[in-house]
């Protein structure tokens, strides 16, 4: 199996290069304390905060899967259902009722955007659907903040932000980030089930893996297209719910999916697994490179470093890492 | 009937290659220019020059650059701001490093400048396709704000991070950028720069350059088979695009702003300029003008209906109403027409073909 060897390697070698370029850094500045338990703690960090990019990540891949569709609306209805669940919580719903309700309202999001654009957008090319999901967004974000106004606001899960979890007397991790990590490892167990052993799971796959022949054998492609979207709004909540608690729901949460790129490019349009371990390997190495890299170029590089990193990885597989292979004839 | 191409007697090669082989498409290009050059200058007001001509030429032109890429040779693209970044600020070093450069070189060679970093930044296309391709890009729109942002030495070290564009002179003594500069002079100067730009554009992709973007755009394979470099065929369309959206970059910060931060050209500078392209016509010069109009004027427009209807809106709501109101007629249009205005436009000429009679 050539293609599982060459992830392999790809991978090692990026955790080879991410022990070593800090490690040597450490050695060449002063300014920066290096010592293993500092260093194991940055990559934790990194890692737990690169599941947060895989949530989003995951929406993307659904959508993507399933319908072809390059999905630029996902950090819109990420910040949408955030401010939905945190708006009707603030008219005195209690929390978990807040949640169904927002759960209601995806589902008729995902009835909306299925009936009202992409019924209307079949068989147009790609980069038009692409455009069309941005118009969603900029819609989206508009309607939300129309609905909820724009201040932030605070969203209370009731988990504690400080550190609570000690190993070996030196690394330190965030009980939340742990609790998401949690989450994140319960949806993808979830998720994959749903895929494999379910009949609309079934479905789902057979949609992806030819509209045509999956109409020819009855299956409703509408309803998956609803389905999917609606699943895409529910991790999108989720989601919502991870990154509004960490730092206030607000308009920032739309740009998020900015982050969440890198991520998808790295592991593949196509590939559940993928966006999880994409979103370990940016995250991770997004967090040594700021810690460790940034000082001795200028910092701030948080923006850019994730895409770079991705591009890297893309020169060698153009597909990501888990995405199916293009096989183009004349 | 009276519009068409029978009965237009081609004697010369010359008039075989000429862009506008209809006369009427002729008088009315003369018929525009003659709008453009003379009428508007006379009559337009303050506000119409400075904050909506000037505007619509430059993203006009940054517009024609991203179609050259993304509409001829296919190369999805989300750079367009990192690489307008690109021209302004290397005009901007070139300005202030050589202060008697006369403005025509400043401009044209921050085109260079940013045609060379389109070039580095294009590299990975050869492998990367698609959506993939276009996230990729997003690594340049990123990291050349950073660089701007970061590095001292691209704004003269000036504590804000805000570029000002020197004055400086045509023709000896008037003055095009600047406090000086009259605002007739400086739309008289962006209005020759684009419509420059936009000949050499209409040329360049009906000549054989043109058919190779096209031929790597419809089927990259297949256009390699047949024997078009494509190394070369998508790198030249980087280079071309990224020297139009460096000229563009440069003439918006020295002519419409006077002075700019890295941030006017951050990612929603790339989403406006792909809207643009997209809206107007993907693959068609005349499309990134009419682009290029539509989202310039559709803000203002919704601006300002509120206050035109005599509704009082708190201005929060204005612009999230804005925003809703923008993505849906997004989505419309695309619905509505989703090859682009100049789609609407070649319709209205077969139409005219016929008139005044029915078949």
């Amino acid at each position: 199996m050539r293609i599982e060897r060459d992830i392999i390697y790809i991978i090692l070698a990026f955790i080879v290069l991410m022990v070593v370029v800090p490690w040597t850094a450490g050695q060449l500045s002063d300014q920066i304390f290096f010592n293993w338990p500092f260093f194991f703690e940055v990559a934790i960090g990194g890692l737990l905060s690169g599941v947060m990019y895989s949530l989003i990540a995951l929406g993307f891949v659904l959508i993507f899967k399933a319908s072809g569709v390059f999905n630029f609306s996902q950090g819109a209805i990420v910040l949408f259902a955030a401010l939905t669940l945190v708006g009707l919580h603030g008219l005195g719903l209690p929390m978990w009722l807040a949640i169904v309700a927002t759960m209601g309202v995806m589902f008729l999001l995902a009835v909306s955007i299925e009936r009202l654009v992409l019924s209307k957008l079949v068989n147009q090319e790609p980069i038009i659907l692409f455009m069309a999901t941005i118009g969603i967004a900029y819609f989206l974000d508009g309607f939300g903040q129309t609905l909820w106004g724009s201040e932030v606001k605070v969203l209370s899960l009731g988990i504690s932000e400080a550190p609570g979890f000690y190993f070996d007397g030196q690394i330190l991790i965030n009980d939340f980030d742990l609790f998401a990590a949690g989450i994140a490892a319960v949806m993808v167990v979830g998720l994959s089930i749903f895929f494999q052993y379910t009949r609309i799971g079934r479905a789902l796959r057979a949609v992806a893996d030819d509209h045509q022949a999956a109409l020819s054998v009855g299956i409703p492609l509408k309803h998956i297209w609803i389905i999917v979207w609606t699943v895409a709004g529910l991790v999108g909540l989720v989601a919502g719910m991870m990154w509004g608690s960490k730092m206030g729901v607000q308009f920032a949460l739309s740009l998020i999916a900015l982050k969440a790129l890198p991520v998808l490019i790295l592991g593949g349009f196509t590939s559940v697994p993928g966006a999880i371990i994409g979103g370990l390997i940016i995250g991770a190495g997004e967090k040594l490179a700021e810690v460790f890299l940034a000082p001795m170029i200028g910092g701030g590089i948080e923006e850019w470093f994730a895409y770079m990193l991705a591009l890297l990885f893309l020169v060698f597989r153009p597909q990501g890492l888990f995405g199916e292979k293009i096989i183009e004839r004349v | 009937m009276i519009y068409r191409e029978a009965g237009v007697y081609k004697t010369t090669y010359r008039a075989d290659h000429a862009i506008f082989t209809i006369p009427q498409d002729r008088w009315s290009m003369i018929g525009i220019f003659a709008i453009a050059f003379l009428l508007i200058p006379a009559v337009g007001s303050e506000y119409w020059l400075g904050a909506i001509m000037l505007p619509f030429l430059i993203l006009a032109l940054a517009a024609l650059g991203l179609n050259i890429l993304t509409g001829y040779c296919g190369q999805l693209s989300l750079g367009t701001g990192g690489f307008m970044a690109t021209g302004a600020f290397s005009a901007y070093k070139l300005a202030t490093s050589f202060p008697d450069m006369h403005i025509v070189l400043v401009i044209f060679g921050a085109g260079l400048i940013a045609a060379a970093v389109g070039i580095l930044f294009g590299i990975p296309s050869l492998r990367i396709k698609g959506f993939y391709l276009a996230v990729a890009t997003l690594a340049s729109q990123f990291f050349l704000i950073w660089m701007f942002d970061k590095f001292g030495w691209f704004t003269n070290y000036s504590a804000s991070g805000v570029i000002s564009a020197p004055p400086m002179t045509i023709f000896g003594d008037v003055f095009i950028t600047g406090p000086e500069a009259s605002l007739v002079a400086k739309y008289m100067f962006t209005l020759s720069v684009v419509v420059l730009l936009a000949l050499v554009a209409k040329n360049l992709v009906r000549s054989n350059i043109g058919r190779e973007w096209r031929a790597v755009r419809d089927m990259d394979i297949a256009a390699e088979i047949i024997g078009i470099p494509m190394l070369r065929t998508k790198l030249k369309a980087f280079a071309v695009s990224s020297f139009f959206c460096g000229v563009a970059g440069a003439l918006w910060a020295f002519l419409y702003t006077g002075s700019v931060e890295p941030l006017a050209f951050d990612v929603n500078r790339s989403f406006q300029v792909l809207f643009m392209i997209i809206i107007g016509g993907l693959g068609s010069i005349m499309g990134a003008f009419l682009g290029a109009a539509f989202i310039i004027l559709l803000p203002i427009l919704l601006n300002n209906l509120p206050t035109m209807l005599g509704l009082n809106i708190r201005t929060d709501m204005i612009s999230h109403m804005e925003y809703m109101i923008f993505g849906a007629l997004i989505v419309f249009f695309l619905i509505v027409e989703p090859h682009g205005l100049a789609r609407l436009w070649s319709l209205l000429k077969e139409k005219l073909r016929l008139w005044p009679f029915p078949h």
